[in-house]
């Protein structure tokens, strides 16, 4: 072993991105090459009557416009969000209805505003409340997990309890917006498509367009050398996918779809709205007696996603009865999606504020109330943790923070017209791995090639399976070279879940261990060719495993909220991570620091509106979505403890992306109500809301 | 965006010319939402006439102790220019808390005074609104209303005005200058924008083919002090969801001159005029600072889901007003 | 070359070299460079002026290059992300820092960064204020960057990633 795992390697793609020549799907110029803009719907439930292009058509550079009319017939897909100009109806406002292809972007986006569409409008229904008719317990949530679970007798048991919280708790719709709009850029050269995409995972897009276009996987090249965020946003192929094939088919040119960015709510996926009712029952000595998690949330009239949000609720804290439900109503929205850490960021926020709650009931250290309900075996599935380190992690994190000695009182630390608070949340992650394949070839000049379609969508993940490959060939990490990020390497897996490098790693990790030994065993020089193992971990990856593996975490937070505005400064945020082993210093900790700043747009500054007359995101560009900004973001501080978990794969390591976003809101939200003695239970913690709950408790 | 005919202006003359004689067209300053809008279908017009190499692009005093700033004077040389930082701090500030610093080197003075609302139902072409297509309604009275009008809005109109550099500018008595085919006039700032009533379309006072050429400052006289204020939903780069400028001279213990407009709050810059007559003459005292601004809200009228405006904006301006006097009463500079 | 009324030649120095291009009038700066010029380092993330991804310097000053029409900047010098360091091979002192303190992941709002944080230096330096420099700071005098004023200058250049922390190092790196 050389070492190179764990050391912090500088990002392998670092100089093209600072320096501008990092090609992203846009950037793909070629002869010819035509650019398309879509025409969203204006109606939230209908069917269009008629598409009139004749303005369109006769605007100089445009050189077509789809609609459901002309567009070329694709083959019922797996996913119905890429059910594209295939027929009239309108499931929510947003949904595209046409596609103009032009010669520039110019004509292309005046092309769109001259297209005329009628419809034949619905009645809609956008308003989710947790009395909606239409609300059904579903079988599964997202990740196939069971909407509904129950332990022993979880009313009967809060009826009994000593302390009880009975809380309800609301996280709006948020969207991901990765910096890069969701683009590809296709081009069909004799019968072959080939596809530059911003996507997490190139596999599913080539899967998705065979499918839809009849093709042999063999005939369609997808690519995503570099994508610019996604954050579970084009986990799967979105419509631009389709768009781009379709246009470039129909004109014979290539055709770039880059998709407006006001447009994205409506059409890659969101973070559904979810309503949160928490019981938590328990003695005087904080001992959880009952636990019940209730989620309501929306989905789609064309797709049921389920935010698995009482999901963590099963995981976290010992409680012998027990409750964790969802249930959904199908409403005429667009359709929700993965957002980094479905169902744990907002579970999470949920589980963790109403744990503040009781903590505050029963006048308990909010650290010691976590620890004293720390579960033996996974409280839901009986099965014994892999390894946890929770409670080490908020113990390393308070002392990290100077937590000890902490005036519980709410509403008493005042420096002129701020109040000072300090929160705590636990953080949890799933450990998920899937199969893949990789090669690893020796070639005659001492250098290593690694190929394997892993995506590198900003979490260094070319970086840190070189340093996999590296150790396993016992060679110094400059040596190794790396492919990723296109359907003509070895097939692996998406990049989402926390799951990539998991993923890809093992199975570079295994061609790479598997060629070591051939080499071993190799005398005399290479052929000129090399001499390559190609490794396949299905089977082993996706083998069930006897244990319970999920990344622990704990955040604490301190706040400063100004009383004149309500307006709330994270002043302080400190991570704690037992997540296995980590690959690479440098990339981890800015993951996992991005994943807080997400969680602290999530707490104060993250929300949209579903507008109930118009059944659209009133929240739909960057001016009124308010992601959080460089003021916003002071001091974040992540750290990890040195884990070590031989039950996970060969390298040890647990997810990273997507932990970080999970429970900062909540601490964010604790350390609010520390401040100023008010609690929140909606987000964002924006000023109408602070304000106004700090004139109801001080007027 | 349609297509359009491009002018570049080199003299005031030659751009009021060139907007007469071509129909549909517009002045382009900073572009910053100009351009915004023209993407987005809000704005369609046939000509731009480019305005910004005009030669009104710097900050002079004039004699008296008057300042003019230019038109095109970019916001963020104005928020940076010494005369206006210590003279009329209300203003530099006002500047520096809008937008970013990419755009505040684009945009100009008199642009930012010509931006329009941000409301989101002007925005989208494909919603109604009085402002944007007089008579179409407006989506946003029973709709997403948060950070919209609390003050002098109309069954017709609930948008809010989005500059802060006006709102300064409101405090301070500035003047707007304009040229136009009947020739050269100015308007008081406080004047130049609308409230909405029945005609939304309009935001202010400037008449066709009128064209910004300056905004005046009368002479900040010895011992006049002032200060600008917003509240935001994110600690930069966000519009107000209300916001207070405040000018202030303390005469033997009392308040001799108040100077007092909100931000966000209204159709225009609202000059808080009631405010201001009850401090007149009055102790700078907490009580009175409350009294006058509550005088003033009294005529609020909150839609559903924007009553916080109110106490965040009498909190705001509450607040200002205690710093400024508190400041001038130690004689610190504010 | 289309419609004489709505098309105009334009000269613009690009990175030090002359271009001279019939536009469309409606061609945005941002579009001008990245399709008739091949340089893709400044980024559409929004369109509108609202994320700072497409910051190039025009004369010197940081802009969103998706604001400004191309045709009404004619004779003026552009400098984006693949110019910053000038001809030489060497990076430039800010692209070296934002390597060096891992000041990125996706990439995608990097470009705009590293032109926004070139301008603020500039900016500091000729002594322009921001919204947390105190107003009694003097006039006309260099503003020291502290970690609250890089923030807050930088403010306008969105990171989904979370970047914010190192990139705010890296520029203080730079400075001192």
């Amino acid at each position: 072993m050389t070492g190179s795992v764990g050391a912090p390697a500088e990002r392998r793609e670092g100089r093209e991105k600072v320096g501008g020549t990092a090609r992203y799907a846009a950037e793909f110029h070629s002869p010819g090459r035509a650019q398309a803009w879509p025409v969203p719907s204006t109606v939230a439930r209908g069917r269009v009557t008629g598409v009139d292009t004749a303005a369109a058509l006769e605007m100089p550079g445009v050189l077509t416009v789809l609609t459901h009319e002309n567009a070329p017939r694709l083959a019922e897909p797996d996913d119905p969000t890429l059910v594209l100009l295939q027929d009239a109806r309108v499931p929510h406002r947003g949904w595209f209805v046409a596609l103009v292809v032009a010669e520039t972007l110019e004509a292309a986006r005046a092309g769109a505003a001259a297209v005329r569409v009628a419809y034949d409008a619905e009645e809609h229904d956008v308003t989710l409340t947790a009395s909606h008719p239409g609300v059904y317990v579903p079988e599964d949530a997202n990740g196939g997990h069971p909407a509904l679970r129950e332990q022993g007798d979880p009313d009967g048991a809060f009826g009994s309890s000593a302390a009880r919280v009975d809380v309800a708790y609301r996280v709006p719709p948020l969207h991901n917006h990765p910096m890069e709009p969701h683009t590809s850029t296709a081009r069909w050269e004799d019968g072959r498509l080939i596809l530059h995409t911003s996507s997490q995972g190139t596999g599913a897009v080539r899967a998705a367009l065979a499918g839809l276009f009849g093709l042999p996987e063999e005939r369609i090249v997808v690519t995503a050398e570099h994508v610019g965020g996604g954050f579970g946003s084009k986990g799967t192929p979105r419509p631009d996918v389709v768009l781009a094939a379709m246009a470039a088919h129909e004109t014979g040119r290539p055709v770039t779809v880059a998709l407006p960015r006001r447009c994205l709510p409506a059409v890659v996926g969101h973070r559904a709205p979810t309503l949160h009712r928490l019981r938590l029952g328990a003695d005087t000595d904080g001992r959880l007696a009952s636990l019940v998690h209730e989620v309501t949330t929306h989905t789609s009239r064309i797709k049921e996603f389920v935010e698995q949000a009482a999901v963590p609720a099963r995981v976290m804290y010992a409680a012998p009865n027990s409750r964790t439900v969802h249930r959904v109503a199908a409403l005429d929205v667009p359709s929700p999606s993965w957002m980094r850490a479905p169902g744990e960021a907002p579970g999470m926020y949920a589980l963790e504020s109403a744990m503040d709650e009781l903590a505050t009931e029963l006048g308990m250290d909010p650290v010691e109330l976590r620890i004293r309900n720390e579960p033996g075996v996974e409280p839901d599935s009986g099965r014994p943790f892999s390894s946890r380190h929770l409670v080490e992690c908020l113990r390393e994190g308070a002392r990290r923070f100077g937590w000890a000695g902490r005036d519980p009182r709410p509403g008493v630390r005042r420096e002129g017209p701020l109040l000072l608070g300090t929160g705590v949340s636990a953080a949890t992650y799933p450990v998920m791995v899937g199969p893949s394949t990789a090669t690893a070839r020796a070639l005659p000049d001492g250098s290593f090639l690694v190929r394997i379609n892993a995506t590198d969508i900003g979490t260094g993940a070319r970086t840190v399976l070189a340093q996999v490959g590296a150790d396993a060939l016992g060679v110094p990490l400059e040596r190794v070279l790396i492919e990723v990020g296109s359907t003509e390497l070895p097939s692996a897996p998406l990049a989402g879940g926390s799951s990539g490098t998991a993923s890809w790693g093992w199975a570079v990790h295994e061609a790479c261990a598997g060629l070591a030994g051939r080499l071993a065993g190799h005398a005399g020089p290479l052929p000129a060719q090399g001499l390559e193992v190609r490794a396949d971990t299905t089977g082993a990856a996706d083998s069930e495993s006897e244990f319970a593996r999920h990344a622990f975490g704990a955040h604490f937070a301190e706040v400063a909220v100004d009383t004149v505005t309500g307006e709330v400064r994270v002043g302080r945020l400190l991570g704690v991570y037992a997540a296995g082993r980590i690959l690479n210093a440098r990339t981890a900790r800015s993951q996992f620091v991005g994943g807080m700043t997400m969680g602290l747009g999530m707490a104060l500054t993250e929300g949209s509106t579903m507008d109930a007359a118009f059944g659209d995101f009133t929240e739909s560009d960057l001016a009124s979505y308010h992601v959080p900004v460089h003021a916003d973001v002071a001091g974040i501080e992540a750290h990890w403890l040195d884990e070590e978990d031989s039950r996970l794969n060969p390298m040890g390591s647990k997810g990273i992306g997507e932990i970080g976003i999970v429970g900062t809101a909540a601490a964010i939200g604790n350390a609010v109500h520390h401040a100023t003695g008010v609690r929140l239970r909606e987000l964002p913690l924006t000023p109408d809301r602070v304000l106004t709950g700090l004139l109801d408790r001080w007027t | 965006m349609k297509e359009f005919a491009y002018v570049r202006a080199g003299s005031v003359e030659e751009a009021t010319s060139a907007y007469a004689s071509r129909t549909g067209a517009r002045y382009l300053g900073g572009g910053t939402n100009l351009v915004d809008l023209m993407k987005l279908g809000v704005e369609a017009p046939a000509a731009l006439i480019d305005v910004t190499r005009l030669p009104l692009d710097s900050v002079e005093e004039l004699p008296g102790g008057a300042l003019r700033i230019g038109a095109m004077v970019r916001n963020s040389d104005l928020a940076a220019h010494p005369l206006v930082r210590h003279r009329y701090p209300a203003l530099s500030q006002a500047v520096l808390a809008g937008a970013s610093g990419q755009l505040r080197n684009a945009a100009t003075t008199g642009g930012n005074l010509l931006q329009r609302t941000r409301c989101p139902y002007f925005q989208d072409l494909s919603k109604p609104c009085n402002k944007r297509e007089p008579g179409s309604g407006c989506g946003a009275r029973d709709g997403v209303h948060r950070d919209h009008a609390v003050l002098g809005h109309s069954a017709h109109c609930i948008a809010t005005h989005p500059s802060d550099m006006a709102v300064a500018l409101t405090a301070l008595d500035g003047r707007v200058e304009l040229v136009g085919p009947e020739g050269a006039r100015s308007v008081a700032a406080a004047d130049f924008h609308r409230l909405p009533g029945d005609r939304p379309e309009q935001d202010t006072e400037i008449r066709p083919g009128e064209l910004v050429t300056g905004v005046v400052l009368p002479a900040a006289t010895a011992g006049l002090s002032s200060a600008y204020r917003k509240a935001r939903d994110r600690a930069s780069y966000a519009f107000a969801l209300a916001s207070v400028a405040v000018v202030l001279r303390l005469e033997d213990g009392v308040i001799g001159h108040a100077g007092l407009a909100f931000g966000a709050l209204a159709h225009r810059p609202w000059r808080a005029r009631r405010a201001e007559e009850a401090l007149l003459g009055a102790a700078p005292t907490r009580a009175a600072f409350e009294h006058a601004v509550d005088l003033e809200l009294a005529a609020a009228q909150p839609l559903r889901d924007n009553a916080y405006k109110v106490p965040l904006a009498r909190n705001l301006a509450v607040d200002v007003l205690s710093r400024l006097t508190d400041a001038a009463l130690t004689g610190r500079a504010s | 070359m289309g419609n004489l009324q709505h098309h105009s030649p334009t000269t613009l120095r690009v990175n030090g070299k002359p271009r001279t291009l019939t536009v469309d009038h409606r061609r945005v700066l941002l579009d001008l460079l990245r399709e008739d010029l091949d340089l893709t380092g400044a980024k559409k993330g929004c369109d509108h002026g609202q994320c700072g991804a497409c910051t190039v310097l025009v004369d010197g000053r940081r802009v969103n290059s998706c604001l400004l029409f191309a045709v009404a900047l004619d004779g003026c010098e552009v400098t984006t992300v693949e110019g910053l360091s000038g001809d030489g091979e060497e990076p430039h002192p800010l692209q070296r820092a934002f390597l060096e303190r891992d000041a990125f992941q996706c990439g995608y709002c990097t470009p705009g960064q590293i032109c926004s944080a070139a301008g603020v230096l500039a900016e500091a330096a000729a002594g322009h204020p921001s919204h947390v420099t105190a107003p009694a700071a003097p006039s006309g005098e260099p503003v020291p960057l502290d970690r609250e004023e890089i923030r807050e200058r930088l403010s306008g250049n969105l990171c989904r990633c979370g970047a914010y922390p190192r990139i705010a190092e890296a520029v203080e790196d730079v400075i001192s």
